[in-house]
């Protein structure tokens, strides 16, 4: 999931019959599932926390460019080479679809790169982890573009039609990502005793952030039940989690890598494998800043915009200058 | 002790140039030699695109909008796609058995043939982006000569890649013309780089003797041939651009005959090294 924990209104769902009548009338078109356009009527916590969760989805996939764009110049092969600049750059796509997205509720992008810059908005904590190996670049694509899917599938159904529209494109090259992530987990498993030693290693240091990527149980969660009801959110973390170790489990079994957690077992009775919770408290302290690389992370991407203010200060001034010949022209 | 040689080596250009010329003697050499000198030929294209390929990947995440990391990623992915079309075809050629892989991966520094200029560092936005207009003006062209190769496998390989560069120029074209005539700080900018890079243009344009036999045959177009062509738009476009072409037509040269910079170890262990820590191993 690249958005995690997005806070709602805060209030819990508002009981029909204190709602306005718009509020009716709006809850009435989400429950007959008709589609959301930005121009239409919407409650302003509907508004903030659409644009909270997409504008944090937008940052996930740019803040995301980094761990696997580190590797791009030591990519093993052409082909390899050639494929991750293909992802990265389908990420780079996937951040402008989700800011374009979330533009049409009446934010700018500009404002939105502000609030990440800030700290203000946040990125998903997994983009705080480290990309040690080659390895790593099969075990994001498996298990993060994984985790991701999961949670983006059902939100190609999420009420706002500019957020759905992206989802459905998105979808398309996430999974395509993720069966490159697992072609290369599959090359590196089969491979030699070194390439094995990768992929274990790997698939040991992402497996629990990559649990982490649904955010802790939201079982009780106010906000979630708001999102719920507006269709925002489609499932909880932990239906989403569970279905995420139950179809990797196999996945990993195949490759013959162990998955790093010693009370993973198939429970016959629920239909589910039992595992064990990622560690709650390393999740809170990445979303503080004290992951492995969230200086980095944020250090990367704010040096890039402010050593990039020339650039996008001269392609202005450049287009007032043109604008002012071309009227100059006409009134002659 | 021996008396050592001069220091100052002899310009590489001219020396590969009367190493081809002795060699043009014997008649029944032609072919192996025609040989020697199209692979040659084709690790230059491949080279140039592979390290530009490279440089410009090194952005990916870092620029300054969204928009720009999206096109950068595009073109380095272009460019190494054209790596794999030339460099397979000159492991065809060479009849060693290696492939396109073999040959970007595992040939040290002095064996590459890629041109001084595209392994300049980055520096800043307007550094890349001027290295990567002069490099484009000559990139196009180059391509259309070789549409009209003898060999119809150049031929086809620079028809798709010429698709590609005529895109990468119009986009390089745009953003100097609108970067030097844009503010104060950015036409500066766009000047420092301009100069900066500008000694290392000249190599595009001195051919050898490789040169001169695929230029014979038909294969390839000669270096000098591009001169016109390059010279005419580029200073077209800096004079949209309000950019001062450099004075002086000083060249650094070499990389085509396998006399680099320093840069471009550093690229090379770092592109390089997975392949070199685990020989042999599938990826």
């Amino acid at each position: 999931m690249y958005a995690q924990m997005v806070k709602s209104t805060g209030q819990g769902v508002t009981p029909r019959e204190e709602m306005t009548p718009e509020e009716q009338a709006f809850q009435d078109r989400i429950d007959a599932d008709e589609k959301i356009e930005p121009k239409d009527w919407m409650p302003e916590g509907y508004r903030k926390t659409l644009i909270r969760q997409i504008s944090q989805h937008a940052h996930s996939e740019i803040v995301g460019q980094l761990p696997e764009g580190n590797w791009i110049t030591r990519a093993p092969t052409l082909e390899r080479k050639a494929i991750l600049l293909a992802k990265v750059q389908d990420e780079a796509g996937h951040g402008l679809y989700l800011y374009c997205a979330a533009e049409t509720l009446g934010i700018s992008r500009d404002q939105m790169y502000e609030q990440l810059h800030s700290g203000k908005a946040k990125y998903s904590s997994i983009f705080n982890y480290p990309t040690l190996t080659w390895a790593d670049m099969g075990a994001v694509g498996w298990l993060v573009d994984g985790a991701a899917i999961m949670n983006q599938v059902p939100l190609q159904r999420t009420s706002f039609g500019p957020y759905s529209r992206a989802m459905i494109r998105i979808c398309k090259e996430e999974s395509f990502h993720q069966r490159q992530g697992y072609d290369i987990m599959m090359k590196m498993a089969f491979g030699t005793e070194a390439q094995k030693r990768m992929a274990q290693d790997a698939l040991n240091r992402f497996w629990y952030p990559s649990l982490m990527m649904f955010g802790p149980s939201d079982k009780d969660s106010v906000h979630s039940a708001q999102s719920m009801a507006w269709k925002i959110k489609i499932n909880t973390n932990d239906e989403l989690r569970q279905k995420f170790v139950d179809q990797t489990v196999p996945q990993a079994e195949y490759l013959g890598l162990t998955i790093p957690d010693p009370d993973l077992k198939w429970n016959e009775e629920s239909g589910h494998y039992d595992f064990t919770q990622p560690d709650w408290n390393e999740f809170f302290e990445v979303l503080k800043g004290n992951g492995p690389c969230n200086k980095e992370r944020l250090g990367a991407r704010v040096m890039a915009w402010e050593e990039g203010a020339w650039f996008r200060e001269g392609l202005s001034a450049h287009a007032e200058k043109a604008a002012a010949r071309r009227a100059a022209v006409a009134a002659e | 002790m021996p008396s050592l040689p001069d220091m100052a080596t002899p310009d590489a250009a001219a020396r590969a140039q009367e190493q081809a010329a002795g060699q043009t003697a014997r008649p029944e050499d032609t072919a192996p030699e025609m040989r020697a000198a199209l692979f040659e030929g084709l690790l230059r294209l491949g080279d140039n695109t592979l390290i530009l390929g490279h440089r410009v990947s090194e952005w990916c995440g870092h620029a300054p909008v969204l928009e720009e990391d999206i096109a950068l990623a595009n073109t380095a992915l272009d460019m190494i796609g054209q790596t794999q079309l030339w460099l397979g075809l000159a492991g065809e050629v060479e009849g060693q058995g290696r492939s396109a892989d073999d040959l970007a991966y595992l040939r040290d520094v002095w064996d590459m043939r890629n041109l001084l200029l595209v392994e300049r560092p980055n520096g800043d936005f307007g550094a890349t982006l001027m290295r990567q207009f002069l490099f484009d003006a000559w990139h196009l062209p180059m391509l259309k000569a070789l549409m009209r190769s003898s060999d119809q496998r150049i031929a086809d390989i620079a028809e798709k890649a010429s698709k590609e560069v005529s895109y990468h120029l119009e986009r390089s074209t745009d953003l100097v013309v609108r970067l030097g005539d844009g503010t104060r700080e950015s036409h500066a900018r766009m000047q420092a780089a301009l100069d900066d890079i500008w000694p290392y243009t000249g190599e595009m344009f001195i051919g050898d003797g490789h040169d001169a036999h695929l230029a014979e045959a038909g294969i390839m177009p000669t270096p000098e041939s591009l001169r016109t062509e390059w010279d005419a738009y580029v200073d077209a476009v800096l004079r949209e651009a309000t950019l001062k072409r450099p004075e002086g037509d000083f060249a650094h040269k070499g990389g085509r005959q396998g006399t680099h910079t320093e840069h471009l170890g550093f690229i090379l262990a770092e592109m390089q090294w997975l392949q070199r820590a685990y020989p042999g191993a599938k990826w």
